[in-house]
């Protein structure tokens, strides 16, 4: 956080520099079964985030020393690739993507029926290609329609914001420069059916009554981000069915002998 | 790679496809997939382009800073090209360190760039001796489905002919397009048996056992070559690879402008 309130980032009738209302989520567009070779996957965009996810698994877990005899592990590995951001990141991990991978997969672990895949690892891959703020949201947004996607059992999926706070007002869905020179940032994940929260962090400075402002525009925006996710399963499948259809039309392939 | 098995039925439906002078996709000798290019696609990168050639999907970025000249090349600019096969590409690449095989697509593209003189290395000169820009070419590929070299090649040329020099934001004058003075393409081929197969698909690259890149200019003139993979090349077999590469790198010139 620059905590730098003398930037002003919302105009007295309350519209953010991308002319966006404080309570408004930047565009997003989901399409799952993006990739050819992961078993599940999906390509997030949310305002300017250009977000891959793909999941490989439930596959043999390596090293064998993590294999949980019990159930399966969600092993998640969130990257930014070199020229996602303006000065170049130097490609692998660090100490900030080892930290985000962890909660991904943390949050994820808890959405997937781990006890059916005894031993094994699903791993999950994001990418994100170009980043304006949000990113691990929108890979965790994506994480988990590439999960259903690969046809993995799970409770739901997992629909994320932030929320963070700009010139003193509580606002959604942060983008670069009010997160930059914002006072706060927060981002949630949740299981939108029951409500649970799956991810929560915080910095900056908050008051009890903004971080409750907070929470409700981050649920409010969950939700809508979650009819964006099923929409996006709904037509990968209504695909999947018409691509079958026309291939039960076509003659049949002429037999290599 | 690890775990680049495939199965027996597999390799003999194209052994005997071949035999009768086909392919499993159908396609000619000399034939690429269907390829498609988008310039542009990341915001936050000099230059960018997303190339798919079939199911092989490669983002290329270009990143600038300014830095010091090498002493022996004191008045032009610096040139590095990094190559990342990221898990989520395929079950058989790993996170880690560049292995063996990013490095080889690395060195090979940045062959190709550079010994073709497609950039005016001197263009890139901001101060002799003192100050040049630093060029960042940084590939990833995103699906793995075999012909690596050519989709992270015209990725590679694609995002160049887009990249623009971020000179006012680094303090040096008005911003200005890449100085470009060639337009190299590379095509590569395998063998298999006693047949060249121009794109090879991952199925035909697992059953091949020599590979052929061959880089020519706007001229037909040869750039850049790289052979790979344990098999032998008969001369007669080069002939025809370089013949094809200068005849296809025509067409494929003209996808790029």
């Amino acid at each position: 956080m620059g905590g730098n309130s003398n930037v002003k980032l919302i105009s007295d009738d309350g519209i953010r520099v991308d002319g966006r209302r404080v309570d408004e989520l930047r565009p997003l567009r989901i399409e799952a079964g993006v990739l050819k070779r992961a078993d599940g996957s999906a390509y997030v965009e949310f305002g300017k985030n250009k977000v891959l996810a793909a999941v490989y698994g439930p596959r043999e877990c390596h090293p064998r020393h993590m294999q949980n005899p019990a159930k399966a592990i969600v092993q998640c590995k969130y990257n930014m690739i070199a020229f996602s951001v303006s000065d170049r990141k130097r490609p692998g991990p660090d100490r900030r993507s080892v930290e985000i991978s962890k909660i991904i997969s943390e949050a994820l672990d808890y959405v997937v029926f781990t006890e059916n895949f005894p031993r094994t690892s699903i791993d999950v891959y994001i990418e994100v290609l170009q980043a304006n703020a949000g990113t691990r949201c929108a890979g965790l947004t994506a994480a988990s329609v590439a999960l259903a996607d690969a046809g993995i059992p799970m409770k739901d999926l997992v629909p994320s914001v932030a929320v963070g706070k700009v010139n003193d007002q509580v606002v959604l869905d942060l983008q670069k420069e009010e997160d930059n020179f914002g006072q706060a940032d927060l981002p949630i994940a949740m299981i939108p059916r029951t409500g649970e929260i799956l991810l929560l962090q915080m910095d900056g400075h908050m008051t009890r009554a903004e971080f409750d402002r907070a929470i409700e525009l981050g649920v409010g925006a969950c939700k809508r981000i979650y009819e964006v996710q099923k929409d996006a399963l709904a037509r990968r499948y209504s695909m999947e069915k018409s691509a079958e259809d026309a291939a039960e039309d076509a003659p049949a392939e002429p037999q290599e002998g | 790679m690890a775990r680049a098995v495939m199965s027996e039925i597999k390799k003999d439906h194209i052994h005997k496809l071949l035999a009768k002078g086909r392919r499993v996709d159908n396609r000619a000798w000399d034939e690429f997939r269907p390829i498609s290019i988008q310039p542009g696609f990341s915001e936050t990168a000099e230059g960018s382009a997303r190339v798919r050639i079939g199911n092989t999907d490669v983002l290329v970025g270009v990143k600038m800073g300014v830095g010091a000249p090498f002493n022996d090349t004191p008045n032009k600019g610096v040139l590095t090209t990094n190559a990342e096969l990221i898990p989520l590409a395929s079950p058989t690449f790993e996170s880690g360190p560049p292995d063996e095989n990013s490095i080889e697509l690395a060195r090979v593209v940045d062959r190709g760039i550079r010994e073709s003189q497609m950039i005016d290395l001197e263009g890139l000169c901001i101060e002799p001796k003192k100050e040049v820009w630093i060029l960042f070419t940084d590939i990833y590929v995103l699906d793995y489905d075999g012909n690596l070299f050519d989709a992270a090649f015209l990725g590679a040329i694609a995002a160049l002919k887009n990249t623009i020099v971020p000179a006012k934001a680094n303090d040096k004058g008005d911003d200005f397009a890449l100085p470009l003075q060639h337009l190299p393409i590379s095509v590569t081929a395998v063998q298999i048996e006693n047949s060249i197969l121009v794109d090879p698909t991952l199925d035909e690259e697992k059953v091949a056992a020599a590979r052929l890149t061959v880089t020519t200019d706007e001229n037909g003139d040869l750039r850049a070559m790289q052979k790979g993979m344990a098999g032998a090349l008969t001369l007669d077999q080069i002939y025809k690879m370089i013949e094809t590469s200068q005849r296809l790198g025509n067409d494929l010139r003209k996808l790029i402008g």
